[in-house]
């Protein structure tokens, strides 16, 4: 194991019993009561979603609060937070896989499930977001009588492209690690037409030598694949930004600056959904104390990366002389949003200091606490980081504030409702802790121990 | 064959057609006059009178549009009309009674662009605001339609008899009881009309009406010449101008002749190396004059009438007893007394017309003194009828309150909304009998009045006028009147006993007499192409000025909050309130749109803890107005400001309860000043729509500066190598356009942003989206105040796209939408456009506008309206620029279309494009010149020439984006401190 010595799974008598445990979920819900309340809480945010949606189509983007100098504002800051959060489920799921780290086993069936409905709301911002939303096609290189190929200067242009692969990457990267899971739930099935969907899903695993050995070559692959998109995923979404002229903006540290903000938020994320989902569902064997403190670890250790950027931004700016650069420095510690930088320091760079100590790491609700301060400062750091680069930006005849308006609000909450709606499903639908991964695992384990 | 035919009821032909039952149905639906014909005509008959009607249906239309008498065009005859090809008229807009001169752009019989008549005599190339949004006046769709009596419709004839029969009874009379109030008056015709009048009623009262006018001008020159007369400034003759709190810059009928001889003033200094026209400037409240100036001094109206008695004994005009003036204020008379001394007949001093008579008397008398008077300020006949017996608008109230008015008839004037709140007029004009209201719109005086006739827009009657030159223009109709309206010629014709007599009939009658009557077909029709008729002039005078015993110092202003008014920079007095295009263009130096505002000093508004938008309750006595508090940085502390044109209770969809009406507050004994106003803010505050929020720069170099020592050093403002770039260099092989804005030369007037919407079809977005961000003007005006707050310099640049060479948009751009254009330009090709909103995001000039909602489709009124009436204003749309729809990005072309329209005329004929041949908008509208557009390719075009002017710098040059943009640094005087 090339995790430190103590046992993960110290709790869980047998791999059969793991089995059962997870796969009872889905096929008998421990929690009816409590999965229907959620499940009408979150479908409530659905029909906000969807009224928020229609409305925006029907009245066009004046609905929200954009304007000149701020065009972009909750969508493009938004799908930088959304698209981010995924980061962290790749990364567990297949750089973990490829370095060999056992425990991620456990929470890395759920990462990726986070990861796939996180970039899918995120990927839908960018089409909301256009003025003419039916015409999104035309940003995609095909053939056509106009003879017009997108322009593939455009930082637009290629986070088209980096999204789009990075979806299909995750969303067959959680397929196929899905796969004997989902023979595991069609062999336990005792409905004729749960047995079929879950066969049909399934597509035929028998749990053959072979079967296993195709299997592991294809989802590594897959693993190989998604790790370096994580990188050039968020590196296009900070050119985004970076390639524009705008104070704030044009720094060549926003690549690396944004993809490790990313993998950070998304740490906490996974670490919010650890904590609730254990909590809720009791699976303290299968998502350990340990895992608690290897993710409070990793929170630690992104955030003061990120904390690195935060600092060498500021110092760029203020070091570069220019005095664009400065003025927006300034707007971020002192102007109209301010409160959105302090907000940042003190909930991705402040609060993670408690996690320098193991004692306070295993303290479940003080780690739960921290991470959802890191989602939020991180929500908080993008909108700072796009709305204080336009807002008062070279000429100040141009200055004006930007504050979302209702529909922003609605949308964005949508959006979240939409999110924890569909993870309902999946709680409900598909073994949300890896079976066969999590019985590897403890085969490895007692064979060290 | 047949059988099948008729079972499946085909039809052949349209007589077969006819003869069934659906046929006949259908055609009495669509000729419902001709069905009771159908059956006893034979189907042959039918068809003819189908035929017919359908051509005389189609001569209808031409008649909708075309004029039927002879109007002339500018250079084209109208045979050589082409389909899409624009023709273009001279003739004139109205501006207070004056003509402004202009071309009017015609697009197949539709008025649609205004611009500048630059052959007229009276300095006309340019236009102001005023003149650029006649043209949507025009199809103002609610403008009123039809005559009325007690609001119920009527037909002409009904009026006419009316008329006629009254006007009979009133000269049985020698006219007793008959008033008429008149706005100013130069139209040659209506001054026949009126003598005419004169001679059937003799005893018929005439008063005159200007809410804002000339102010006090006609009683001063009648004390300083004897006879009232019109001054006239020649400001490209004078080397240093004195202006106490006379806008002569800003908005009014001069303003285009003005601008043009300062900008020529300052071009002259300025090839001549000479330091440039040294302008002081005493003013209560900021103005375009004060931000023009060299000097501005903010002073209260007291303090500067002290500064002028104190002046006259410097200058040993009028020696009685000295002014005491406090310290600085010596110190800066002795200055300025010193320069004017030395500058003699170069000198000239002028007094704002709304200042005390006697003050503006001596401030001529001090122009007799130095003898500037007839060099710099030119004395005319007076340009506007001086009617006799003319009385105010106070003596028509007095007069309705004696019972001695029984018929009054108002000539495009609105009394009951702009009268002095102390008058009562409404009370007053109850008393009358019987009013007539001939106007617009029904408006607030229509409400009042008996009959209302509806008055023809300049661009759609006959008549004539006369710009302040004096110089006389024709007015012809562009287009048959649109809503049936009916000149102020035919109204009055029907009180002369002539009914029936037409404005085409009654002003060829006056230009008879003006041109002579041999061979006068010829010279009418050369009057009519020209705009103009040349050597009518108003005649100079060379009077001199007689002495006036000035009234003695004012007592000193104590701490007491004294008011002035000032007319609305956008709506003027309230008859363009109307007009979308002056409501939200933003006012020169607030940028506000939609609403007027109380202008307050800094150092007051700090003291009473106000700011803007805080609403302040401003009474005098028991009348009250309840205003926005705005914070003016140059406004004189003692002083605050009411802006005259907003607060109509009735006017169209647009202009109708915006604002307050300062109307309220007004004296009519003295209208311009309230000596004590109490100001007390009530605990409410309302939403203020300005265009720009920040006016100081930054210690950033947007607007830079340069002196006539460093220009004659040869020091650049900016160095000529571009910044390196990555990216490979364009190449131009014929054509690279360009542009340069001069800022020594631009007043910040707006003309350019009026010219611009025209033009483009830009949509208005009204004031919540203004408030938002999202007003659409393509070329702004941005306004930076520089030093104290007390007392700032103003700077104005106007900010079009910078058609970047190297831009940042078009890096932005998924889709190819914003692409560099084989000419150089930055295009924008609007049905590609996706909305992503990159360019602008990456825009460091911030000129893209996004159409967030569907504003073309919006503006033309809201939901309640029924389509049918929705589109008048569709009709000023330029058929040469697309109409943009929601969700595309917008931005200035370089008036891409007029571009394309030379290209092909230089194409066809085999010759390259002219360097001039090609005029922006803002170019055109330009009254102080001071855009030139063109090739850069060619190095003897006039742009390539001013790019080479050291004075040439870009904006935000160190962003490496190449503007083809660029301006032309303001030059101030090396003595001014070159502050922050």
């Amino acid at each position: 194991m090339a995790t430190t010595g103590d046992s993960i799974f110290a709790g869980v008598r047998s791999y059969a019993a793991a089995d059962r445990k997870i796969t009872r979920i889905p096929l008998h819900y421990p929690y009816p009561k409590r999965w229907w309340i959620a499940f009408a809480v979150t479908g409530f945010f659905v029909l906000v979603w969807l009224v928020s949606v229609v409305w925006l189509f029907w009245r066009g983007v004046g609905v929200w609060g954009i304007q000149m100098p701020v065009p972009w504002g909750f969508a493009i800051s938004n799908y930088v937070w959304w698209i981010g959060m995924g980061h962290a489920g790749t990364l567990i799921s297949a750089l973990f896989l490829l370095i060999n780290q056992g425990w991620r086993n456990s929470i890395n069936r759920f990462a990726e499930a986070m990861t796939v409905f996180a970039v899918l709301m995120a990927g839908m911002y960018p089409i909301l977001h256009l003025g003419r939303p039916w015409l999104f096609y035309w940003l995609i290189p095909y053939p056509n009588t106009m003879t017009v190929w997108p322009q593939f200067k455009s930082p637009l242009e290629w986070d088209l492209f980096a999204v789009s692969t990075y979806l299909i990457v995750s969303v067959l990267f959680f397929y196929i690690g899905l796969i004997p899971d989902l023979a595991s739930v069609r062999d336990r099935a005792r409905r004729r037409w749960v047995k079929m969907i879950y066969g049909v899903l399934a597509l035929g695993w028998r749990g053959s030598a072979r079967h296993w050995k195709r299997w592991q070559v294809a989802y590594w692959i897959c693993a190989g694949l998604a790790v370096p998109l994580v990188v050039s995923v968020h590196s296009g979404v900070s050119l985004l930004f970076a390639v524009g002229l705008e104070p704030g903006w044009h720094s060549t540290l926003f690549p690396a600056y944004f993809v490790l903000g990313a993998v950070f938020e998304g740490f906490a994320v996974v670490t919010l959904i650890a904590i609730s989902l254990r909590t809720i569902f009791g699976l303290e064997v299968m998502v350990t104390d340990r895992h608690l403190d290897i993710l409070g670890k990793l929170v630690l250790a992104t955030g003061l990366m990120t904390a690195y950027g935060y600092l060498f931004d500021s110092f760029h700016a203020w070091y570069s002389g220019d005095p664009y650069e400065r003025g927006t420095l300034m707007d971020r510690l002192f102007g109209g949003y301010a409160w959105s930088f302090w907000a940042t320091i003190l909930c991705n760079v402040v609060a993670i200091q408690l996690l320098w100590f193991e004692s306070m790491r295993r303290r479940t609700w003080l780690l739960f606490t921290i991470a959802a301060l890191v989602t939020f400062g991180m929500w908080a750091e993008r909108f700072m980081l796009l709305v204080t680069g336009l807002y008062r930006d070279f000429l100040t005849s141009s200055w004006q504030s930007y504050w979302p308006s209702f529909w922003d609000w609605s949308l964005f909450a949508g959006t979240i409702g939409l999110f924890l709606f569909l993870f309902l499903l999946f709680v409900r639908l598909v073994p949300m802790i890896s079976i066969f991964e999590v019985a590897e695992a403890m085969r490895e384990e007692r064979a060290d121990g | 064959m047949s059988a099948i035919a008729e079972g499946r009821r085909l039809w052949r032909s349209i007589d077969d057609y006819l003869a069934t039952d659906a046929g006949r149905a259908a055609l009495e639906a669509e000729f419902p006059a001709l069905a009771p014909m159908l059956d006893k005509a034979s189907r042959r008959d039918a068809l003819r009178l189908m035929a017919a009607s359908a051509a005389l249906a189609g001569l209808g239309g031409c008649d909708a549009v075309q004029p039927e008498e002879k109007a002339l065009p500018y250079i084209d005859a109208p045979e050589f009309q082409v389909a899409g090809d624009p023709l273009y008229y001279a003739t004139a807009s109205l501006f207070e009674g004056y003509a402004h001169p202009v071309l009017v752009k015609t697009m197949m019989g539709r008025p649609i662009k205004v611009e500048g008549n630059p052959d007229h005599p009276g300095s006309f190339a340019g236009t102001d605001i005023f003149a650029q949004a006649a043209v949507l006046d025009l199809y103002d769709p609610d403008a009123s339609k039809a005559v009325t009596h007690l609001g119920d419709i009527r037909a002409w004839s009904a009026f006419e008899g009316m008329a006629t029969a009254r006007a009979d009874v009133l000269a049985r009379d020698e006219g007793r009881g008959l008033a008429i109030l008149t706005g100013t008056i130069t139209s040659p015709t209506t001054v026949r009309q009126m003598l005419q009048l004169r001679a059937r009623f003799p005893q018929m009262a005439l008063y005159g009406h200007e809410p804002v006018g000339k102010g006090r001008r006609t009683d001063a020159t009648r004390l300083a010449f004897g006879r009232p007369r019109d001054l006239h400034y020649r400001l490209d003759e004078a080397r240093v101008v004195l202006s106490l709190d006379d806008d002569f810059l800003g908005p009014g009928p001069a303003q285009t002749p003005n601008a043009a001889r300062w900008a020529a003033a300052r071009e002259a200094a300025r090839s001549a190396g000479a330091a440039s026209v040294r302008l002081w400037t005493l003013e209560p409240t900021p103005s375009l004059t004060g931000a023009a100036s060299t000097d501005r001094i903010a002073m209260a109206p007291g303090e500067i009438e002290a500064f002028l008695l104190a002046l006259a004994h410097r200058l040993g005009v009028e020696p009685g007893t000295p002014v005491d003036l406090p310290p600085d204020r010596a110190a800066l008379l002795e200055q300025v007394a010193g320069v004017l001394e030395q500058a003699g007949e170069r000198a000239l001093i002028m007094a704002g017309a709304h200042l005390p008579a006697k003050l503006q008397a001596l401030a001529l008398r001090l122009d007799d003194a130095l003898g500037s008077l007839g060099r710099t300020l030119v004395v005319s006949e007076p340009v506007a009828w001086q009617g006799e017996h003319t009385g105010s608008l106070g003596d028509l109230t007095a007069a309705m309150r004696r019972g001695e008015v029984d018929t009054l008839v108002m000539l495009d004037v609105n009394p009951v909304y702009t009268a002095a709140g102390d008058l009562s007029f409404v009370d007053a004009l109850e008393r009358v009998p019987l009013r007539i209201h001939v106007g617009r719109q029904q408006d607030e005086t229509a409400a009042y009045s008996h009959w209302h006739v509806p008055l023809a827009h300049a661009f759609d009657g006959w008549s004539d006028a006369r710009s302040v030159d004096g110089t006389a223009s024709v007015l012809q109709p562009l287009v048959r009147p649109l809503n049936g309206g009916r000149t102020v010629h035919e109204v009055l014709a029907v009180l002369a006993g002539e009914p029936g007599l037409d404005a085409y009939e009654a002003v060829r009658r006056t230009w008879v007499q003006i041109l002579g009557e041999d061979d006068f077909e010829s010279k009418w029709a050369q009057t009519l192409s020209a705009g103009f008729a040349r050597g009518t002039a108003a005649r100079r005078r060379t009077d001199r000025v007689r002495p006036v015993a000035p009234d003695g110092a004012a007592p000193q202003p104590d701490s007491a909050i004294e008011a002035v008014f000032r007319p609305d920079p956008s709506v003027w007095d309230g008859r363009y309130a109307d007009n979308p295009w002056l409501q939200e263009l933003p006012k020169p130096l607030t940028k506000l749109t939609w609403d007027n505002v109380l202008a307050v000093a800094p150092a007051l508004a700090g003291e009473r803890g106000w700011s803007n938008g805080d609403l302040v309750h401003v009474s005098t006595g028991e009348r009250l107005v309840e205003a926005p508090v705005w914070v003016m940085p140059g406004q004189a502390r003692t002083v605050v400001t009411l802006y005259l044109g907003y607060g109509r209770r009735r006017a169209g969809r647009v202009g109708r309860a915006i604002g307050y009406d300062a109307y309220a507050l007004r004296r009519s004994d003295e209208p311009w000043r309230l000596a004590e106003v109490v100001v007390q803010a009530i605990d409410r505050t309302m939403p203020l729509a300005t265009t720009q929020l920040f006016h100081g720069m930054q210690g950033r170099d947007f607007v830079r500066m340069t002196t006539s020592e460093d220009l004659a050093r040869g020091e650049r403002v900016e160095e000529e190598e571009p910044l390196p770039s990555l990216y490979p260099d364009w190449s131009y092989p014929e054509r690279a356009w360009g542009m340069t804005i001069d800022l020594d030369a631009c007043i910040g007037c707006n003309a350019c942003v009026v010219a611009c919407m025209a033009e483009n079809n830009t949509p208005t977005v009204g004031k919540e989206q203004v408030a938002m961000g999202r007003e659409m003007h393509w070329l702004r005006v941005d306004s930076y105040f520089e030093g104290e707050p007390e007392d700032p310099r103003v700077h104005f640049q106007p900010v079009p796209c910078m058609h970047c060479e190297k831009a940042p948009c078009e890096i932005g751009c998924p889709v190819n939408a914003t692409v560099h254009g084989p000419e150089g330009l930055n295009q924008m090709v609007y049905n590609r456009c996706v909305g992503t909103r990159t360019c602008a995001s990456f825009c460091p000039y911030k000129v893209r506008h996004f159409n967030f909602f569907h504003y073309a489709e919006a503006e033309l009124h809201q939901p309640d309206v029924p389509i049918s009436e929705r589109g008048g204003r569709l009709a000023q749309r330029n058929p040469d620029v697309s109409v943009r729809a929601r969700g595309v990005m917008e931005k200035c072309t370089y008036c891409v279309q007029r571009i394309s329209r030379a290209r092909i005329e230089a194409k066809k004929e085999g010759r390259p494009i002219r360097d001039g041949e090609i005029e922006t908008a803002c170019q055109g509208a330009c009254p102080t010149r001071a855009i030139v557009f063109g090739n850069l390719v060619d190095p003897e075009s006039n742009v390539s020439k001013a790019k080479a002017d050291p004075r040439n710098y870009t904006l935000l040059r160190e962003l490496g984006t190449r503007p083809r943009t660029s301006y032309l640094a303001k030059i101030v005087t090396s003595e001014q401190p070159e502050e922050d």
